[in-house]
Parts: structure tokens; sequence; C-alpha cells
């Protein structure tokens, strides 16, 4: 589907390399980690001792039950407002082979959002009870969807450096001991590599063309960076939930530790395509990692509290359409129950 | 044989109506409509590429030197170069419109397909072949709503009426080039409105038509402004 002549990136494949990991180790095991007995009450903890899976069925405690949803909710939601900002530019795309790689990719978000909504029901909810609480604010999805699309190289931006971000959050979820939630992250890690892949195809076109269009890669890229880096969230001295999901095994690693992943990586890829990132303090440290100047956090609270460029606009798009499609529901289920009457 | 006007009718309907399609991703009234439609836009985008592809080479080799491509055909032309039916230019309209329009539409490209498909031109043959399996998808899929549609609510149902009435003049443009293909058409689309308790309009005098000549309603003219813009900003410019 994509061409040959983009170089490879590095610290690509490995990350792909963990998800098929995850995999494996889930095919391997059965329910409940490695067998553990136990009574209900400690059952929850010897599984997740063990490593083991948490099933639907499964008792569970009722704070992560809920952490879980919250958690599901808010990635299901990003999926789906996520399909705006690329969305802008499918009527626009460049080409006839962009437009049909980049309507593809969003709609994949849309098939991305349907299983994570069907992992989040095995909790206990309802799809439409999400979208009523995504819609008058009481759930958030991730504020990256909060800033808009100005040009063609945003949707590489978006590609690269987003979807990027989003992966290397999403790997250590597909080991995530809610086990829907860990096979939905297998099936859509697979996926956002190759949307991944599409973003940065994008700018390496744009960064060897012309002048024009490698200035517009380099715009997006300086508009995008700060806002990716703000992805994994506060600084792990400032984040509230991260504490007790580790415990629970949701999550496996820290925010800054997932940031310097992604940091470590990127750089790389950047240099690979002849475009800079906009941090004059980039320094590889004897570590090994590369020491970076932090996003602006006042920045990432004042859009998670909904006074970001695009907040208002991503939800009013969201209601008008749920709101414009109410007739169409209440037709097939009208249609529906006729047909019921028709056939008793 | 085939000429690189047909090409371009058959392409173009296939793209405009991908276009129109496509402004659907993130309005559909349900996720899974937004999958459905954006699937059925893809497959439609997907023909428009190989029959425009199959009209550039078919014009290239007419000429000396470097002919068009897909893009240079898609991006490239202006309005009075566009040969697809006004039927797949029309705004988007609601849902009614979308699915009335989907199985108008489809409905016609499966006969025309299945034609095509045992024809004598053997790369268009196989365009034709593939095309048919998708198109049998969405005459499903635009069958599936229409029903609902129709026989759901005293609302969906006045709108899909409104719809069927609204787009049924814009069907006659689709069979000017092959008239004999309008009896399996109807033998397919009639039962449809009937079993969605839609009527069948009369067929009247309003039959509007131009779009094989390059003459389009007023909607395409920001339909091509938009789908060209960037492209025509930078000459020249690989994607």
């Amino acid at each position: 589907m994509y061409g040959n002549d983009i170089p490879e990136q590095p610290g690509h494949a490995r990350l792909l390399d963990e998800v098929a990991a995850a995999e494996r180790d889930l095919t391997g095991r059965g329910l409940g980690g490695d067998g553990t007995e136990g009574g209900a009450d400690d059952y929850f903890g010897a599984v997740i001792a063990a490593d083991g899976k948490i099933e639907p069925r499964d008792e569970m405690p009722e704070a992560y039950r809920k952490s879980l949803i919250r958690q599901i909710a808010q990635h299901a939601h990003s999926e789906i407002i996520g399909m705006q900002p690329e969305g802008n530019w499918i009527s626009r795309a460049p080409s006839l082979k962009r437009k049909a790689i980049l309507l593809a990719k969003v709609q994949d978000e849309a098939g991305h959002g349907l299983y994570l909504y069907a992992a989040a029901e095995t909790l206990g909810v309802d799809r439409a009870d999400l979208y009523e609480m995504l819609l008058d604010g009481r759930q958030k999805y991730s504020s990256i969807f909060n800033y808009p699309t100005l040009t063609w190289a945003d949707v590489g931006a978006i590609g690269w450096l987003v979807d990027g971000a989003a992966i290397v959050n999403q790997v250590p979820l597909c080991r995530c001991s809610y086990g829907p939630y860990a096979r939905a992250m297998i099936r859509v890690c697979k996926e956002e590599s190759f949307h991944q892949r599409q973003g940065y195809e994008i700018l390496h076109v744009l960064a060897n063309g012309s002048p024009e269009q490698k200035a517009m890669a380099q715009d997006a890229i300086d508009r995008w960076w700060y806002p990716s880096l703000a992805m994994f969230g506060p600084p792990d001295t400032d984040s509230t939930h991260s504490a007790q999901s580790m415990a629970w095994k949701i999550k496996r690693f820290s925010n800054d530790e997932l940031r310097q992943k992604f940091v470590d990586m990127t750089v790389q890829q950047a240099e690979v395509l002849g475009l800079s990132l906009p941090d004059p303090d980039l320094r590889l440290g004897e570590d090994g990692h590369w020491a970076y100047t932090q996003p602006d956090y006042d920045e990432l609270f004042t859009v998670i509290k909904g006074d970001g460029p695009c907040n208002r606009q991503r939800i009013e798009h969201r209601r008008a359409a749920w709101e414009d499609g109410a007739w169409v529901r209440e037709a097939a289920t009208a249609y529906a129950k006729k047909r019921e009457g028709a056939t008793v | 044989m085939t000429t690189v006007d047909e090409l371009l009718a058959l392409g173009d309907d296939a793209l405009i109506a991908a276009q129109r399609l496509a402004e659907w991703t993130t309005r559909a009234p349900e996720l899974e409509e937004d999958v459905a439609l954006a699937n059925i836009a893809l497959d439609l985008l997907g023909q428009a590429r190989m029959l425009l592809s199959y009209a550039a080479d078919l014009e290239r080799a007419g000429l000396e030197g470097a002919g068009r491509d897909e893009d240079a055909l898609a991006y490239l032309r202006g309005e009075r170069e566009f040969r697809n039916a006004q039927l797949t230019e029309l705004p988007r309209g609601d849902f009614a419109d979308a699915l009335v329009r989907m199985l108008f539409f489809a409905a016609y490209q499966r006969e025309l397909y299945a034609e095509l498909a045992a024809g004598p031109d053997e790369r268009l043959a196989a365009i034709a072949g593939k095309a048919s399996k998708e198109v049998a998808y969405h005459v499903d899929h635009a069958i599936m709503w229409t029903l609902r549609l129709g026989d759901g609510t005293d609302e969906s149902h006045r709108r899909a009426q409104a719809a069927v009435d609204r787009l049924w003049p814009y069907t006659f443009e689709l069979f000017e080039d092959r008239p004999h293909l309008r009896e399996a058409w109807l033998a397919a689309v009639e039962p449809v409105l009937a079993e969605a308790t839609l009527d069948r309009p009369e067929d009247g005098r309003f039959r509007p038509t131009g779009g094989r000549k390059g003459v389009h309603t007023e909607h395409m003219g920001y339909l091509l402004a938009e789908m060209q813009s960037l492209h025509r900003a930078h000459p020249g410019a690989s994607w």
C-alpha cells in the first residue's frame, strides 16, 4: 500500500516486537493467570500478583472497575474525537492515493472506537451512557485533539508524532491486567503502527519536496511537538492516577518513563527526516537518553479544562452528528420492532 | 474499443460519489455507520483510481510525450471537463439523501459493471469484475437503510420519501449512454421502494442532464474548488 522508497524509522520495529510478544504471552496462557486458585476475595490479588488476566465475570474491586471504565472510555472517546482533525483534510487530500490512505486511517479510528467501547461494555456500562458523558463533559478525551489541523503537513505530524506517542503509551497496555482491554490494545497497536508510518511518509515526502512543502512540514512539527510530549500526562510528581494504576498493572510505566522513550525514538527519526524538533536544549546524555525541554503543563491543564483552541468545536461537531442522527436511530429501532412483531 | 471519454464518465462518477460520501466521515448517526460509509467511499475511490488511470494510459497512447496521470485528471481538469452524472455531485443532504442516492447509484453501477465485466475490453472487464463485488455490498447496505427509513417512523418515512422524490429525476441521466440498463435497474429498485412503503415517483418531464458533456449543477464548482485547492496551490509538487 505504501511506497518502499521511504527510509526505515529507528526504533519503530522494536515497538511492534513488543506488541507481538504481548500477544504470544496472552495466547499462551489460560484464564486467571497461571491457574492460580483461591477464594473470591483474594482471587483478584492473586491474579494480579501472578501477572494473569482479569476477565469480565471475575470478581474485581469496584475502584478497579471504575478506573478501567474511565480509562477505556477516555481512550474510546479519543479515537472518535481524533477522527475530526484528520477528517478535516479528507476532502482536500492532495493526491488520490493520499486521500485513500487518510480515509482508511480515519475509518480505522472509528473501528478502534468500536472495539474500545465494546471492551468498556464488558465492565457493565452502556456505550450510549459513555457517549452522553463525553458530550456533557463528564468524561474526557485526549487533549491533543483540541489543536487545529491547519495544513496538510499537520496530517503527517499527527501520524508521526501523535500516533507515535499513542503507540508508546499503548504498547504496554497490551499487557494490561484486564483481558478485554489488553486484547483490544493488541489489535489497535498493530493498526496504529501503519498510521504512524503513513504520517512519517507524508513528512518525508514534504521534507524532500519544494521549499514551500519543506517549510510546511517544519511548521507542523514546530506546532505539534510540545502538545505531543504533553500527551503522556503530567510529570510523575503530579500524576493523580498513576500509582494505583501501576499497582493494578493497568499501567506499567510512569508518564515520564514513557515520555522519555518517545523522545529517544523521535529524535533519531527526525534526523532521518531532515527536520528539526523545536527544542534547542535537546542533548544526548551519558545514560543514552536525550535530555529535553518539558512541555508547558499550564497549557495542558488549560486545554484539559476545556479552553484549548478546538475543545468547543470538537464537542459541538460530535453533538451535532449525534443529534442530527437521532431520527435515523429512532427509525432503525422502530423498524426492528415492527419486524419482531411480524415474525412473532 | 473503449474511449477516453467513456472511461472518464465511469471514473468521474465514482470519484465524485466518493468525494460526497466521504463528507459523512465523523457525521454519521452511529459509529458503525461511520465505518460503513467510509468503507463504501473507499471502494468508490478505488474504482475511480483504476478507471482514471486507465483513461490516462489510453490518452497517453494517443499522444506524443508525457500524458496525464490519475491525479492530473482528478485535480487539474476544470469543471467543464468532468463527465460525471449530476446525481453524484448533488450536495450531501441528510442521511436519507445519502442512502437513497446510494441505492439509486449502486443499483445502476451493479448493472453497468455486470455488463462491462462480460465485455470485450479486458482491462475494463477486470476493473468491473472487482468493482461488482464491492457494489453488491453497497446495494445491500442501501436497501437495508431504505427499508428502515421508509418503514421506520413518520419522520424517517417523510424524509426518505422526500429524498426519493428529489433524486428520482436525476436517475434518467445515468442511463443516457446505456438505456437498456434502466429496465433491470427499475426491477431492482421498485420492489425496494414498495417494501419500504415509499411511492415510486412518476417519470416526469424534469430530467436534468448535461453531466456527460461537462455541464453540471451549481454545486459542482464548490466540490471541485475544495477537492483541488491544495493540489493546485503547489504546481508540479509530489505528495
